[in-house]
């Protein structure tokens, strides 16, 4: 008994430490010149699913909600979004070539049409950034129209 | 007195948490150094041997990037997932090490973009399953025909379509014959020869 005791206190303490590590905040007050919305022409509608759906993880301006500064969720949100923005960071587009857009767009084309993103775990908290199958039909579209474009 | 006693554990505790984590972090950082500085010996060592394999066309010649594209085209065709990564890998290595430096500037810009997307595309490969693997040997074989119309090629090669694959989709091969990495084995010979490149 006395031994569970001590081992719910060290976990305790263990959980009070690890509040004081610092996390990188993925935040900037202006958007960068080269953001994709600043470089195409985004209908309304488009533009907000893509914020709520994609920009918190694939831009340089995540929309943290309130327990980002507990840990260790802190660490896992963290991981997630610098994994997100080497894949493809929106913020990022106009420094991309032609042909990496067109690889960028063909790629998230595909993987909204499976369904792998936005990724289950966003979605299961932020239920709003879930894609129903008509929006993920009218982004689809418009991606694939941007894409030829190109 | 008890209780202080107890608040002294606790922050001891906590001290303790926090020294030690602060430690994992900074031994992280050094075995990542010492990773990076062996990487750069090994960079070094090839260096050493670069004059000599060049004229074989060895390290950093496309020759070695096409070689490479065809052993991860025959790994797909033979639906094999992980060799098919292992080769993903090292293709991406290989273009990466690519010398543009012999070529105009025009050129290098260009073949800079195609390595940087078929680097992408080839470390994609290299951790995805084989329907995902076979999406990106599409845009892969696209930045690598490409590449060859700029560095040009030893041998014949054949640019190969498949019109059922993702609204259609081509690949290079050094023979003739239809063997299609999009399908494998489910429609080995789908295909038709589209272009011969010298």
């Amino acid at each position: 008994m006395k031994i569970v005791k001590i081992i719910a206190i060290i976990l305790l303490v263990a959980l009070v430490g690890i509040q004081f590590i610092p996390t990188t905040r993925n935040q900037s007050d202006s958007v960068p010149s080269t953001d994709f919305m600043l470089i195409n022409n985004v209908p309304e509608n488009i533009k907000k699913k893509l914020q709520v759906s994609c920009y918190d993880c694939h831009s340089y301006n995540t929309q943290y909600p309130w327990y980002n500064k507990v840990q260790p969720i802190a660490w896992f949100m963290e991981d997630h979004i610098k994994k997100g923005k080497k894949e493809l960071n929106f913020s990022e587009w106009a420094d991309y070539s032609n042909r990496r857009k067109k690889s960028k767009l063909k790629s998230i084309i595909s993987q909204i049409e499976d369904g792998k993103m936005p990724i289950a775990s966003y979605t299961l908290i932020h239920g709003d950034a879930r894609l129903s199958e008509s929006d993920k039909e009218l982004i689809m579209d418009w991606f694939l129209k941007l894409k030829d474009s190109l | 007195m008890k209780q202080s006693k107890l608040t002294l554990g606790i922050v001891a505790i906590a001290f303790i948490t926090l020294t030690t984590v602060s430690c994992k972090d900074s031994k992280t950082e050094n075995t990542t150094h010492s990773e990076m500085s062996a990487d750069d010996d090994n960079s070094k060592m090839n260096h050493d041997g670069e004059d000599m394999e060049m004229a074989m066309s060895g390290n950093g010649s496309s020759q070695t990037v096409l070689n490479d594209y065809f052993s991860l085209k025959d790994a797909l065709v033979a639906d094999d997932n992980a060799k098919a990564k292992g080769l993903g890998a090292t293709l991406a290595t290989t273009l990466g090490k690519l010398d543009i430096s012999k070529y105009t500037d025009t050129q290098k810009a260009d073949l800079k973009d195609i390595i940087e997307d078929a680097v992408e595309h080839a470390e994609h490969i290299s951790e995805s399953d084989i329907a995902h693997q076979r999406e990106h040997f599409k845009v892969l074989s696209k930045d690598i025909t490409d590449m060859v119309a700029i560095t040009g090629t030893e041998n014949t090669l054949y640019q190969q379509f498949c019109p059922m694959y993702d609204s259609g989709s081509s690949w290079l091969s050094m023979s003739e014959d239809i063997k299609n990495p999009y399908y494998g084995s489910k429609m080995l010979t789908c295909g038709k020869v589209q272009k011969e490149i010298n």
